[in-house]
C-alpha cells in the first residue's frame, strides 16, 4: 500500500479516500475482507486510532460493515459502489471545472477541450500500440 | 477512555525562574501524545517529573492514581535524552541489566525489537554508532511492558533511515494498554503517528488537542501550527 500523505489534511480522510479508490477501481472487491487494524496501521505507519477512525467513518457511510469477531468487509451492495463511483467522479470533475473557469474557459470550451484531448489521448495510445506490435 | 496520567496546576521552579507553570494535562490509555516545544520550553523537565526523577513544587501529578515514586517507577519506561548504559557493556549485558532492574522487562519483545532494529547481542556498547545506540536504547525501553512510555528526543542526531525505523518501531510495538509521550522538534516526520499534541511554550501549555481535529480545523499540518504558534 503506497500512499504519500499530505500532513495538511486529516490523515484519516486521506486513507478513507484511498480505500474508496481501491473499491471503485475494483482493486478491493465487493464483499472482500479488509486487512486488520494492526496490519493497516503498520502498512500506512499511522496509529491504530487513526485506522479505527477510518473504519468508523466508512461504516457510517455504509461502505464497509463489521462482522464481530471475524473482520471488516466491503459492502456487497452494488448500488452503493456505483454511487460511490459517481460521487468520486463528480468531485473530480467539479474540481477540474472550477480550475478551468478560473482560467476563463466557458462550459462549451471546457467540453470541447475535454473531447479533443481525450480523443488525442486515444489516438496516441493507438499509435503506440501499433508501434509496439510492429 | 481511561486516564493514565493526570496533571493538575503543576508548577516547577529552578532557582526563582518558572520552568513549568500551571500545567494541566490528561493522557489516556492507548494514545500517542507529542509534547512539542522549542529548546528550553520545559519539555524535558515535564518528562522528568512524570518519571519521578524530579519533583514538582506545587500542583498534582498522578500516574494510574498514584503520585510518582517507587510504585510508579515500575510502570514508567523512560528513554532519557542521554545514554546511561556503560561503555564496558555488551548488548547482552545491557539486556541483563534491564532484566534485573525492571520486573516488566519482556526479553522476547526486546528480542523482536532488536531483530527489527538489526542489532546483534554480540555488539559492544562502546563500538556502537550513535544511531545504533539509540536503536538499542529504544529496544530496551519499548521492551518493557510499562503503562507509560516517555521518549525524550528519540531522534536526536539520527539519520533519516534510522529515524523512520524508530518511528515504525514506536508505532508497532507500543501496546494499546499503555500511553506514549514523545518530545521532539522534528514534527513533520513524526506527526502522523501522533494522536494528540501538547504544545509547550515558556513552561506553559500553549495548545493541546487531537491532531486530526487540529488539521481539520486549521487546514494545516501540526508542524505548521507549531510554527505559527511561535511567530
Amino acid at each position: 500500500m503506497d500512499l504519500k500523505f499530505d500532513n495538511n489534511t486529516p490523515i484519516y480522510i486521506q486513507i478513507m479516500n484511498w480505500i474508496k479508490e481501491q473499491i471503485v477501481s475494483n482493486k478491493f472487491l465487493a464483499g472482500s475482507r479488509l486487512p486488520s487494524v494492526r496490519d493497516m496501521s503498520e502498512q500506512f505507519n499511522v496509529t491504530s486510532n487513526t485506522i479505527q477512525r477510518v473504519l468508523r467513518e466508512l461504516e457510517i457511510e455504509g461502505i464497509i460493515y463489521t462482522q464481530r469477531g471475524i473482520g471488516v468487509f466491503i459492502t456487497e451492495d452494488m448500488d452503493k459502489i456505483t454511487n460511490l463511483r459517481l460521487n468520486m467522479s463528480k468531485q473530480l470533475v467539479e474540481k477540474f471545472i472550477g480550475s478551468m473557469r478560473l482560467l476563463g474557459f466557458s462550459n462549451d470550451e471546457i467540453i470541447d477541450v475535454v473531447i479533443r484531448i481525450t480523443k488525442a489521448g486515444l489516438t496516441d495510445a493507438d499509435s503506440n500500440k501499433d508501434k509496439g506490435s510492429m | 477512555m481511561q486516564t493514565v496520567i493526570k496533571i493538575k496546576d503543576l508548577c516547577k521552579k529552578y532557582n526563582k525562574r518558572y520552568v513549568l507553570k500551571d500545567i494541566n494535562l490528561e493522557v489516556e490509555k492507548g494514545v500517542i501524545t507529542g509534547v512539542l516545544g522549542q529548546n528550553g520550553s520545559g519539555k524535558s523537565t515535564l518528562m522528568k517529573i512524570i518519571s519521578g526523577i524530579e519533583k514538582p513544587d506545587t500542583g498534582e501529578i498522578l500516574i494510574n492514581g498514584a503520585k510518582p515514586g517507587v510504585s510508579t517507577k515500575s510502570q514508567v519506561a523512560f528513554l532519557t535524552e542521554n545514554n546511561h548504559l556503560y561503555d564496558w557493556m555488551g548488548i547482552k549485558d545491557a539486556i541483563k541489566f534491564y532484566q534485573d532492574f525492571y520486573e516488566d522487562f519482556d526479553a522476547k519483545k526486546c528480542g523482536k525489537l532488536m531483530d527489527f532494529m538489526e542489532l546483534s547481542e554480540d555488539f559492544k556498547i562502546k563500538k556502537l554508532s550513535k544511531g545504533m545506540l539509540q536503536r538499542l536504547r529504544l529496544s530496551l525501553t519499548l521492551g518493557r511492558n510499562a503503562s507509560v512510555y516517555l521518549l525524550d528526543e528519540p531522534f536526536m542526531g539520527i539519520d533519516t533511515t534510522t529515524r523512520d525505523k524508530i518511528i515504525k518501531a514506536i508505532n508497532s510495538y507500543y501496546c494499546e494498554d499503555s500511553c506514549v509521550l514523545i518530545t521532539t522538534h522534528l514534527i513533520g516526520e513524526v506527526e502522523r503517528i501522533l494522536d494528540k499534541v501538547a504544545f509547550i511554550s515558556e513552561g506553559s501549555i500553549a495548545l493541546t488537542g487531537d491532531c486530526e481535529q487540529l488539521r481539520f480545523e486549521k487546514n494545516q499540518s501540526i508542524e505548521d501550527i507549531f510554527r505559527n504558534l511561535y511567530v
